[in-house]
């Protein structure tokens, strides 16, 4: 492991019941890296992802974050690191955004740092209306989130992630669930969190988009990483079969 | 034709409001003991542990398939002989009535908290909320509002319910009823005042209850 790590994967295994979804999984990602999963569904990017942060626990194998395991508990003893702290540097978007219907927009996205960052609701609204700033939608902060639309839902997603002030953030197809004219207003915001610096790790089917942002894709098959590389590598000149199949299905 | 007479009921309104009162004590002793029961048993029922579930689901199978009559009259008089110590008809009413809400809260919170998406409870962990941070600041708001109108109408059913108590003599609205009847031998309008009486009280409530609900569907 290098000392530039921001999460270290190592030999991850989940299974639910008798299907296992991951089959051994190594994996690193270097700070400021842009990871991109592709792959067929159910081959367990989705799953991987999740793991990345706990909301799955693997069934074997380990989860490093800065060079500490990972535990399932919320609080572990150090130097493991428990699913609260690891929530607090690794955010993650859903595809369904997760919006808190009962809170405003500014609820939202406060409600991490006012109960578990505990600050107050002042510095935690100043920092909030910066990254409605960010996202667009200043105007937006009084609203409920279901009088927004999809692509405004997942925007605010985002900058309820950023308020935490995470060092990774992790993308699980946070576009799959949008009308298809709404995805841009999305990708734009990722695209800047990219040439900010952001580390993230991002499960998508815009293939075009991941070559566009990622500095790393990986295509994974059968709960396995199959093939990886740059994405001129693995998007522009695919050297396997599978992995060419798979992508013609998305470039027609 | 019968000639209503509401005179010597209005002599006795004393004793209705007494019975109004005792009536009211009584619902609202018995929900909130209930609320408690309830959210112990409900999450008795959502605990990792199956002995914890094992138990509030007997408790509330054996409140919600006797009749609260027959569990009225069970606790003031068969009980005290078990145990060999006398149970007051206070402590007997208000209990009984308390552990049989109870048991519908628990089922009432539960599919609440059931409903809300799972979705919710893991977006709550990714900001880093613990398990008792999601449930209070985010799944629970949510679950109140869709279980409103079933617990409302559970608490409505709870102040009729206390009318069960007259067959141990406490003194609420219907007992009261039937002492003025015998007082005044005016069944029919004695009755009718009960019934108007049960009915201006819940009435209210009702509305009141519709007002809030309203107020928390500015969100949807």
């Amino acid at each position: 492991m290098t000392k530039n790590s921001a999460i270290s994967v190592r030999g991850l295994r989940k299974a639910f019941g008798n299907l296992e979804v991951l089959k051994g999984i190594d994996l690193e990602l270097a700070h400021g890296e842009v990871l991109g999963l592709i792959g067929p569904s159910g081959s367990g990017k989705s799953t991987l992802i999740r793991c990345l942060n706990m909301l799955e626990v693997p069934t074997a194998g380990t989860v490093l974050v800065q060079g500490r395991t990972v535990s399932p508990k919320f609080k572990a003893p150090a130097p493991a690191m428990g699913t609260g702290e690891l929530r607090r540097k690794v955010g993650m978007i859903f595809q369904h955004f997760n919006l808190f219907p009962h809170l405003t927009v500014m609820d939202n996205i406060i409600s991490g740092p006012v109960r578990v960052l505990r600050e107050t609701r002042s510095e935690a609204e100043s920092h909030a209306r910066d990254l409605l700033e960010q996202v667009g939608l200043v105007d937006k902060a009084n609203a409920y989130p279901a009088h927004l639309s999809g692509g405004q839902k997942q925007r605010v997603a985002i900058a309820r992630s950023l308020a935490m002030r995470p060092e990774v953030l992790l993308l699980d197809e946070v576009t799959s669930a949008l009308d298809p004219e709404l995805v841009g207003e999305v990708l734009e915001v990722i695209r800047r969190l990219a040439a900010n610096g952001m580390t993230m790790v991002l499960v998508t089917h815009e293939m075009g988009f991941a070559a566009d942002i990622a500095s790393r894709v990986i295509f994974m098959e059968d709960g396995q990483i199959a093939e990886e590389g740059t994405p001129e590598q693995i998007l522009r000149n695919p050297t396997s079969d599978r992995l060419r199949g798979f992508l013609s299905r998305f470039h027609g | 034709m019968y000639h209503w007479d509401f005179y010597m009921i209005f002599q006795s309104f004393d004793l209705f409001l007494t019975g109004v009162w005792v009536t009211f004590i009584y619902t609202l002793g018995s929900i909130v003991i209930g609320i408690v029961v309830g959210l112990a048993a409900c999450f008795a029922r959502l605990s990792r542990f199956w002995w914890l579930r094992l138990l509030a689901r007997s408790y509330q199978e054996l409140f919600r398939c006797t009749p609260l009559l027959v569990q009225i009259l069970w606790a003031y008089y068969a009980l005290p002989m078990i145990l060999g110590v006398t149970i007051s008809n206070t402590m007997a009413g208000l209990l009984t009535l308390a552990l049989y809400v109870g048991s519908f809260y628990a089922e009432i919170f539960r599919g609440g908290i059931l409903a809300v998406d799972r979705g919710q409870r893991e977006a709550a962990a990714s900001i880093g909320m613990s398990s008792s941070q999601a449930m209070f600041y985010i799944i629970m708001p949510q679950a109140i509002k869709s279980m409103l109108p079933s617990f409302i109408n559970q608490s409505v059913i709870q102040l009729k319910n206390t009318s069960l108590l007259y067959a141990i003599s406490i003194a609420e609205l219907t007992y009261m009823t039937s002492v003025v009847t015998s007082e005044t031998y005016r069944p029919l309008e004695a009755y009718s005042m009960a019934a108007i009486l049960y009915f201006a009280m819940l009435f209210p409530l009702t509305q009141i209850a519709d007002h809030f609900e309203r107020r928390m569907r500015r969100s949807d």
